[in-house]
């Protein structure tokens, strides 16, 4: 697709807004649907629609797939985290009225790390399979 | 109506053989499904299969179908025995529904269990107004971190069947490693 203008002008005025979509059903999550899984979704989806567009190669060289493996792993560790921080202020294991005075406040700052944790694995886990069939695909060529 | 386009697009995509249509109809199957989430005023699950059913997996199939070809093979034996498998274990599951409580009945035990607790407790415990979010990550705080377990295990198992030998591949040639 590397000859297509409209395309190409089309996904690059798009991904942003993708991005940005993405990052607001991330943190309006406690008002509105989405959360942390269907962030990381739309945001992996922003990802592949710049790789369909602009080729595989351009865009691991920005989200390197040695990153994206990282982000996979990190958000189980930022989730279990979560639990392990609210264990050590004598809480139960995510038991997030430990994070702050006033137990509502704690508990939306738990919610948002655990949420975290999903957007950043969800997000991991999703470009890392795209990769994966986008790239056999080329090496088998 | 919506049930009426599902179950079309459910007969249409058994029917047709060429597997790209499959991976559309497929897409416009979850597309459908989400709508009917929707009217069923399940948001959050309508938004989940919209953006997963609709989006990302059909991306992965299509990359899947560029692995392995777009057009299924004839199946090899009769579809008699499997026919009647399956009419068999549908009519169990059938037969099993009737001792179930009416269907969107308020008084429904499954609706009284915890439910009652989070509807008029979570706003004042939690503090947040969605109540999907609330459940699912501070009630049910330990499922969604299995759950965010196992798509990391997903990824691990798709990367060692198709990475193969993602880590040794920098090396040069016949330098150790045993070819």
């Amino acid at each position: 697709m590397r000859e297509e203008v409209i395309v190409r002008v089309g996904a690059k005025v798009l991904a942003p807004f993708i991005i940005t979509f993405g990052l607001y059903v991330h943190f309006h999550g406690d008002y509105s649907p989405g959360g942390g899984f269907q962030a990381g979704v739309i945001l992996a989806a922003a990802i592949a629609l710049l790789a369909l567009v602009y080729g595989l190669d351009a865009v691991q060289k920005v989200v390197t797939p040695r990153f994206v493996r990282a982000c996979a792993a990190l958000g189980v560790i930022i989730f279990a985290g979560v639990g392990v921080v609210t264990m050590v202020l004598g809480h139960n294991y995510l038991g997030y009225n430990a994070l702050a005075h006033d137990p509502e406040h704690g508990q939306h700052y738990g919610i948002l790390g655990v949420e975290l944790g999903v957007l950043v694995t969800v997000f991991g886990v999703m470009v890392t399979v795209f990769y994966l069939f986008a790239g056999r695909r080329r090496r088998k060529q | 109506m919506l049930l009426t386009l599902l179950a079309a697009a459910g007969l249409a995509l058994l029917r047709v053989r060429n597997l790209f249509a499959v991976v559309m109809l497929a897409g416009i199957y979850s597309l459908l499904s989400a709508g009917l989430f929707t009217v069923m005023d399940a948001v959050d699950v309508a938004f989940t299969e919209a953006a997963v059913g609709a989006g990302i997996s059909t991306v992965l199939f299509l990359g899947a179908l560029a692995l392995c070809g777009h057009h299924e093979s004839k199946p090899g034996h009769t579809p008699l025995l499997p026919l009647f498998v399956v009419l068999v274990t549908g009519g169990l599951l059938v037969w099993g529904t009737m001792d179930m409580p009416g269907f969107g009945d308020p008084a429904n035990p499954v609706h009284h269990h915890v439910a009652d607790h989070y509807i008029e407790e979570s706003y004042h415990e939690i503090g947040i107004p969605n109540v999907v979010t609330s459940v699912l990550a501070s009630y049910r705080g330990y499922d969604t971190m299995g759950e965010t377990t196992v798509v990391f295990a997903a990824a691990v198992g798709v990367m060692i069947l198709l990475a193969g030998r993602l880590g040794r591949r920098p090396q040069p040639e016949g330098k150790g490693d045993g070819g």
